[in-house]
């Protein structure tokens, strides 16, 4: 195999590893903080790819248009997910997994229909915006500048959680809910809020990730489950709950399946799930998370 | 400024305290007093809203907080020091500190308070809460919720699994704050700091209250203390 046929491989792994990692990252902060497993955090992400489809057409802005829509897309999210955390999560801390499961299952198949509703059961897509439409050359060979705006979205994002996280003192309410919300919410801090705002955090980032997935040409119905399934292999190979597990687990993750596909293209899904099932049986909390207490 | 009134508290459906009364005054320091399992850290708990109880009422300051949520609670001046200190292990000292503090009128405590007072924990700051000793934690746990600018303290357990050299350590700290005009309830299971530290004391066992009276009182009940302190 020849050296540009690995290294053509080896960069659409680490745009998709980019892109699992910016939705990744969502479910993983969230579950971090709130422990609910939010199934239905892929379904977040679609809508914000129709919003933006939508909210690009109708602003008809050449060039500032596609980043526009992505921006209002997000914000928007973060809307929908105060409305999801308030009027339904919230009322679930308390109870077990099943019920958890349930209500955001629920919410897969609620904004499903609504989906199919609006927008219909068509492919749509938006052209790559400017400065992005080209090619950039790596080592003499071509690759889709589009993928490097994705790449440094999400070593975008990397710096802003890192710093959201462990520099900030929002961050260390966070790590400290993450060990001890008894005792946080004890100090006086409103546990409440804490919750709403990270669940609005994480669907903003769902939103923001299916606007820039757009232009790849995969807005459709199904694209949740997708996007969740591995979603769900990325956090269980790099930890739950982790910043770097998520990193990592995207990172692996995404190789893996671009060199499953030039291996055997039928099996490259399958692989991924090999992967996380050696990671399981190995360290089942993951490479970077830590055993439940 | 506390009044806790024939207050029942369960966990999950074990019934553990009977209906227990006892009251602080504003500058004050009680103990409350028995063995493990008496019902003392339910007794906390319950205050401060992580264990509310299901009949009984409890004052602070004239107003009901039986069913607000623990940071209310919190917020409204109550600051709780648990027994098994719960340093967030995540947290350099310094950030565990930090993380806590809440800023209103009259706030006296920031970190150069806290750090003249605990000098030990200044020399510690990047340590990450799991490096610290035993002793090192308590004074980590006292001085995070010092932060939140508290008027009423309850210390459960201050002395706890500590060296007696730790413990006359933290005694002197804890008669500093004191002396700073904070109320305290302290509740130990040894007759040690917190009869030191004190003004009253309540001495409970199996969830309700058995004798209550000043230090000097408790001390000529030789039985109270034989029956329900084992000294």
């Amino acid at each position: 195999m020849s050296f540009d046929v690995l290294f053509s491989q080896f960069m659409s792994g680490i745009a998709r590893g980019a892109l699992l990692f910016l939705v990744a990252s969502g479910l993983s902060l969230t579950f971090g903080v709130l422990r609910v497993l939010n199934f239905a955090h892929g379904s977040l992400y679609m809508l914000g790819a129709f919003l933006s489809y939508s909210i690009w057409k109708f602003l008809l802005m050449p060039v500032l248009g596609f980043y526009l829509a992505a921006v209002i897309a997000a914000l928007i999210m973060g809307g929908v997910g105060m409305i999801i955390e308030f009027g339904l999560l919230r009322r679930l801390y308390a109870r077990g997994w099943p019920e958890q499961l349930l209500a955001t299952y629920a919410i897969i198949l609620i904004i499903t229909d609504l989906v199919k509703w609006a927008w219909g059961g068509e492919f749509l897509s938006i052209p790559r915006p400017r400065p992005f439409t080209g090619a950039v050359f790596l080592f003499g060979f071509p690759f889709p500048s589009y993928n490097f705006f994705i790449i440094i979205l999400g070593l975008g994002l990397v710096v802003f959680l890192w710093w959201l996280v462990y520099k900030t003192r929002l961050g260390d309410i966070i790590r400290a809910a993450a060990q001890d919300r008894e005792m946080v919410s004890a100090l006086g801090i409103p546990i409440p809020w804490l919750f709403t705002w990270i669940f609005v955090l994480g669907a903003a980032i769902a939103g923001l990730s299916g606007a820039v997935t757009a232009p790849f040409g995969s807005v459709a119905l199904g694209m949740d489950i997708e996007i969740i399934i591995e979603c769900f292999a990325v956090v269980v190979i790099g930890g739950m709950g982790s910043l770097p597990g998520t990193l990592l687990g995207a990172f692996i993750v995404g190789q893996v399946y671009a060199f499953g596909i030039l291996f055997k293209p039928e099996l490259a899904l399958a692989f991924i799930f090999m992967v996380m099932a050696v990671v399981l049986i190995i360290r089942p909390w993951g490479i970077f998370g830590r055993p439940e207490r | 400024m506390l009044e806790v009134k024939e207050i029942h508290s369960y966990y999950g459906t074990s019934h553990i305290l009977f209906g227990i009364s006892f009251g602080v005054k504003e500058g004050e320091a009680v103990c409350l007093l028995g063995r493990n399992g008496a019902g003392k850290t339910t007794t906390f708990r319950s205050i401060i809203g992580l264990t509310p109880p299901k009949s009984g009422s409890i004052q602070f300051r004239g107003k009901e907080i039986i069913g607000k949520p623990p940071y209310r609670i919190a917020q409204m001046g109550i600051g709780y020091v648990p027994d098994t200190r719960r340093i967030f292990p995540d947290l350099t000292v310094r950030q565990n500190i930090l993380v806590a503090r809440r800023e209103h009128k009259g706030a006296i405590w920031d970190l150069d308070r806290i750090y003249s007072l605990f000098p030990k924990l200044q020399s510690l700051e990047t340590h990450m809460g799991t490096q610290l000793s035993g002793g090192e934690q308590q004074m980590l746990t006292v001085a995070r919720t010092l932060m939140t600018n508290p008027e009423l303290l309850l210390l459960d357990e201050p002395g706890e699994g500590l060296a007696p050299l730790v413990i006359k350590t933290m005694e002197q700290q804890l008669g500093e704050i004191k002396k700073l005009g904070l109320t305290m309830l302290i509740c130990e299971h040894n007759v040690g700091l917190a009869i030191n530290l004190s003004d009253r004391a309540y001495v409970m066992d199996k969830g309700m209250i058995h004798f209550q009276g000043t230090i000097d009182e408790l001390k000529k009940h030789e039985e109270v203390r034989k029956k329900y302190l084992m000294v």
